[in-house]
């Protein structure tokens, strides 16, 4: 791999920019691999990556149906925070934001991670008082988070409705000024390159149809480019999670639900806070490009389509606009939909399964992209040692039997 | 939006509607005399497949009352619409 730096920049530029190399290589795959990853999206190529990195397993491929970061990578809002109520999610979260902190530069590729603050809005005496709750619960972990009030919003946020003379009127919020916003794509590039620089072969164009087995051990796959074999294989594939564990006989408490989101056309800045909101469900930041960028709850129906009913664009726009009426007049350039596989306690589920040699990561529902770097390093480590780290333990699928689960509905600063 | 015929009052926005998730789950007879896996699967495991769905909606701001809708979950398409046969077992 040939380092990103202000010298290589410049000797790019007197060569008029023709002699950059490829960020990865494309190769075809091998007849075996000691780990495969099904699904080449952000949690995908970082597990690889910490396989490689941290675990010296560098016979490793991931297989991509369509292209890198091309599903939920590249199709949601990009908020990073890790301000959740209960102590196994939010230390799971930091754990990721720790390393969202110094990615760009672990990953020489800049992922654009800016550390802008996120506000969760209380519009009601109830939000106020969960939210001084999740405060509390978040500095016991140990994670940065102060309550503000509505004034002290205004000024941070001058184009914010502070009026007490609306529906929900806002209150004050919770603040999490080492949240922020990253760049989806440069996240799945980043990993993509570095993942490659170890000897991981990132192969697109290849979708897994079938789970090899024999006697309850994961043999390979079958793609559409033959069979693979692997000793150990690992799924991350975000909305067809179900789709995969069909394939190896596997039920997954999961439900697949369309989640749009929508951006605008570019202006000059207004808003430089990740804003969310509850009670009027939605939120908003504004893209360095200067896109501000929506997105709120999602379809009630399942649905692998990829695109949801207008109503909940609707309600979305609804939201955005009580918040801030004033965007009441700008244009939305695009939107879109992306798969969110629900888990009935809203968190998400990395562990092993009944099959040998197999491993899941799935289960983020509406909130993934936060966590793409800790997933990837937990699922990597699970893989790796054949047992889940301390930090994703609590997340196994067998909490279902259990009843240990770990219930963020509502609780995780947003409804889903 | 879809359109969704309630087999009550005929076709209409799904707005009028809420979905109550997959068709045909029974509550097990004897929760006691199942084991945990057994249990937690009544409670949340789920077919959701990527094709033909069969599933529950109410006609929440219509008749309200609960029907059975056959849809693919890729293309939204809507193949069919029925009662709930009363009495009768609905497992799938």
């Amino acid at each position: 791999m040939k380092k990103y730096s202000v010298v290589s920049l410049l000797r790019n530029a007197l060569s008029y920019n023709r002699n950059w190399t490829e960020a990865w290589r494309s190769p075809a795959p091998q007849r075996e691999y000691d780990v495969v990853i099904v699904g080449g999206g952000g949690h995908g190529l970082a597990t690889a990556y910490y396989l490689a990195k941290e675990h010296g397993i560098r016979n490793v491929a991931v297989l991509e149906k369509g292209w890198i970061g091309g599903g939920n990578t590249g199709r949601n809002t990009t908020i990073v925070r890790s301000n959740y109520l209960w102590t196994e999610a939010s230390l799971l979260y930091e754990k990721s934001l720790k390393l969202w902190e110094g990615l760009s530069q672990d990953l020489n590729y800049n992922v654009m991670f800016s550390q802008r603050g996120v506000y969760n809005l209380g519009h009601n005496l109830q939000d106020m008082r969960d939210i001084e709750r999740r405060v509390a619960a978040n500095r016991l972990n140990g994670i940065d988070a102060e309550v503000v009030t509505a004034e002290q919003i205004k000024n941070a946020v001058p184009l914010i409705n502070t009026s007490s003379n609306v529906r929900y009127p806002i209150l004050g919020a919770s603040l999490q000024r080492r949240g922020g916003v990253a760049r989806h794509d440069a996240v799945a590039w980043g990993f993509a390159r570095a993942a490659d620089a170890l000897g991981v072969d990132i192969i697109q164009q290849c979708e897994v149809t079938g789970i090899n087995r024999d006697r309850g051990r994961v043999t390979g796959v079958e793609t559409t480019r033959g069979t693979i074999n692997a000793k150990k294989v690992g799924v991350v594939v975000a909305g067809n999670a179900s789709v995969l564990g069909d394939m190896a006989g596997l039920r997954l408490p999961i439900e697949s639900h369309p989640l749009q989101a929508l951006v605008s056309e570019p202006m000059k800045p207004v808003l430089d806070a990740v804003i969310m909101s509850n009670a009027v469900h939605g939120y908003i930041s504004q893209s360095d490009k200067g896109e501000l960028v929506i997105g709120a709850g999602i379809d009630a129906y399942i649905g692998y389509g990829q695109r949801g009913s207008f109503q909940t664009i609707e309600h979305t726009m609804e939201a955005i606009i009580a918040l801030f009426p004033m965007f009441s007049r700008v244009r939305m350039l695009r939107q879109w939909g992306g798969i969110v596989d629900i888990c009935p306690d809203a968190c998400p589920i990395i562990s092993k399964t009944s099959v040998d040699g197999l491993y899941f990561n799935c289960g983020w529902g509406t909130g993934g992209f936060k966590a793409t770097p800790g997933s990837g390093w937990t699922f990597a480590h699970t893989i790796a040692q054949n047992q889940p780290h301390e930090l994703n333990a609590p997340f196994d699928l067998r909490r279902f039997e259990t009843g240990a689960l770990i219930d963020e509905h509502g609780a995780a600063a947003v409804a889903h | 939006m879809l359109l969704i015929s309630c087999p009550y009052c005929g076709a209409r926005a799904e707005t009028e509607f809420s979905y109550g998730g997959e068709a045909g789950i029974e509550r097990p007879k004897d929760p006691h005399a199942l084991s945990d896996a057994e249990w937690a699967d009544y409670l949340f495991m789920r077919k959701n497949p990527r094709g033909l769905h069969t599933e529950l909606w109410i006609h929440a701001q219509g008749c309200r009352r609960w029907f059975k809708v056959e849809r693919d979950t890729v293309s939204y398409k809507i193949t069919s619409s029925r009662e709930l046969s009363l009495g009768a077992s609905e497992k799938e």
